[in-house]
């Protein structure tokens, strides 16, 4: 079954297009990334799946629940409760982590499992151990974020995401605010949610990442999906001229762009 | 001035001490929950509140204070006589005959009205500020996780914004302290007001000197105070 299923989407912001006629599936325990050049729209396709931007056309289905339709060329958005619950079954990782400032690593990451979830405190603080050991943050609990570099940063809200048992999770190029050092250290936890079939879709710049982690990549560009398929087709051989560039340039600086 | 002069100066201030303290503290108490008020209906989304929320705000900082003390002291009485004068009546009319202007309970009410008004203008200016200085992805981080608007606003965004607005809050008080003395202005009895009395009487500056020290020893209390609660706040950045 479709874990996540968008058909033709569209977004604009006044005139601008951002969002052309994408679709795409994501299937449980699918890796899923979406590369691309800046501007491209990967962050605004994944804001409209996560319900922090309103899209203007198209069918967002997720869990078998639907989000958002078009009737009569105008959208429509699901009831406040269904939203609600198909919130609940998503999570998302920001790329600059976003984590609340004044409490500390277990206070961000128990907050929602007790407030929303009405999990006892115990419980909640019973998951989260056990989500920080899996981090490599055990002994880091009582730290607050301010004290923690980028990328255990980056590890606690993966945690704090997690805590809510999500059917699937987002990725909002979780490194591009990192130094490149610190960059490995969060790309082997996500390897590792994937050997568990965790189902994952990530925004990202890194290739050779997307590369070794996906099942499926999704290359974007001008809001439109230009190519998609099998990590190795894509970045094997690819016969879209536009993608063969884009990936040319990655190569030849061997980084970012 | 002899040292005994200056000595039973400082203790006739003293006396006054308690004048200036209850204005500040009934000025405080009153203004910053009239100040979060103001914040929340000047973010309003019905306009029309929201406009006049900015009006009040708008006359309250562009006119001075000793005004407006004067204004809120005099209003009562006058409207009092000119309703006798044209006869009018009802319940309202009954009801400001009713008040003592004459009570040192008026005056103390007066001034609190006027200070707390006034004071409430600039905390709800410092307050949105700190609310908007809040970044977005707090609010995305907290939507996220499922929580509801008001779980967000007093659990994530309020404490962040106590942190925030804490150095401008702290400028407030400390100008709040040397405000009380335009009460003098419809003489009640502070320090400020004892000290002119006694320039006169002495015929020396000595007691404004006295009074600024005053003044001056509050005001290192309040800092002080305000350096603990930052310190308190200290923990995250």
């Amino acid at each position: 079954m479709a874990i996540l299923e968008v058909k033709n989407l569209s977004k604009h912001f006044g005139d601008l297009e951002v969002l052309r006629d994408i679709s795409f599936s994501v299937e449980e325990g699918q890796v899923v990334s979406v590369i691309g050049p800046s501007g491209s729209g990967k962050s605004t396709l994944l804001r409209c799946v996560n319900q922090l931007e309103r899209a203007n056309g198209g069918e967002i289905d997720v869990c078998g629940m639907n989000m958002m339709r078009t009737e009569n060329g105008k959208a429509v958005y699901a009831p406040k409760k269904t939203l609600r619950q198909i919130r609940l079954k998503i999570g998302l990782v920001f790329q600059n982590f976003n984590l609340f400032p004044h409490m500390s690593v277990m206070e961000n990451i128990i907050e929602a499992p007790v407030h929303v979830l009405k999990m006892s405190k115990q419980d909640a603080r019973d998951t989260a151990a056990e989500l920080l050991e899996k981090m490599g943050l055990t002994g880091k609990e009582k730290a607050y974020p301010c004290e923690l570099s980028g990328g255990q940063q980056q590890r606690v809200s993966i945690a704090r995401a997690l805590a809510l048992h999500p059917d699937i999770l987002f990725f909002d190029e979780p490194t591009s605010a990192l130094d490149p050092e610190l960059t490995g250290e969060i790309l082997k936890v996500i390897k590792e949610l994937a050997k568990e079939k965790m189902t994952m879709v990530i925004v990202t710049h890194e290739m050779e990442f997307a590369r070794e982690v996906s099942d499926h990549v999704i290359f974007m560009d001008g809001g439109v999906i230009v190519e998609e398929g099998e990590p190795e087709a894509l970045f094997g051989d690819t016969q879209n001229e536009r993608t063969r560039q884009f990936l040319k340039r990655y190569r030849s600086t061997g980084e970012e762009e | 001035m002899s040292f005994d002069d200056i000595l039973n100066v400082t203790k006739i201030l003293l006396e006054y001490l308690p004048g200036t303290l209850k204005l500040f503290f009934f000025t405080l108490l009153f203004s910053i929950p009239l100040g979060v008020i103001v914040t929340w209906l000047k973010k309003c989304r019905f306009k029309p509140i929201s406009w006049l929320t900015n009006l009040y705000i708008l006359i309250m900082r562009g006119t001075p204070l000793m005004l407006q003390i004067v204004a809120v002291y005099y209003a009562i009485p006058m409207l009092v006589t000119s309703a006798k004068k044209s006869g009018s009546e009802g319940w309202f009319y009954d009801l400001l005959g009713k008040v003592d202007t004459r009570s040192s309970n008026y005056m103390f009410t007066a001034l609190v009205v006027a200070f707390a008004l006034n004071y409430a203008a600039y905390f709800a200016e410092i307050f949105r500020g700190g609310i908007e200085s809040i970044p977005k992805g707090q609010y995305e981080a907290a939507e996220m996780l499922g929580l509801t608007k008001m779980q967000t606003f007093f659990r994530i965004i309020l404490p962040q914004v106590v942190k925030r607005v804490i150095p401008a809050t702290s400028n407030e008080v400390i100008v709040l302290v040397k405000d009380t003395s335009l009460a003098t202005v419809i003489a009640y009895a502070e320090i400020m007001l004892k000290a002119k009395q006694m320039m006169n009487t002495y015929s020396s500056i000595a007691p404004l000197f006295v009074a600024g020290l005053f003044y001056f020893v509050l005001n290192a209390i309040v800092t002080f105070a305000f350096v603990l609660i930052e310190k308190h706040y200290n923990y995250y950045r």
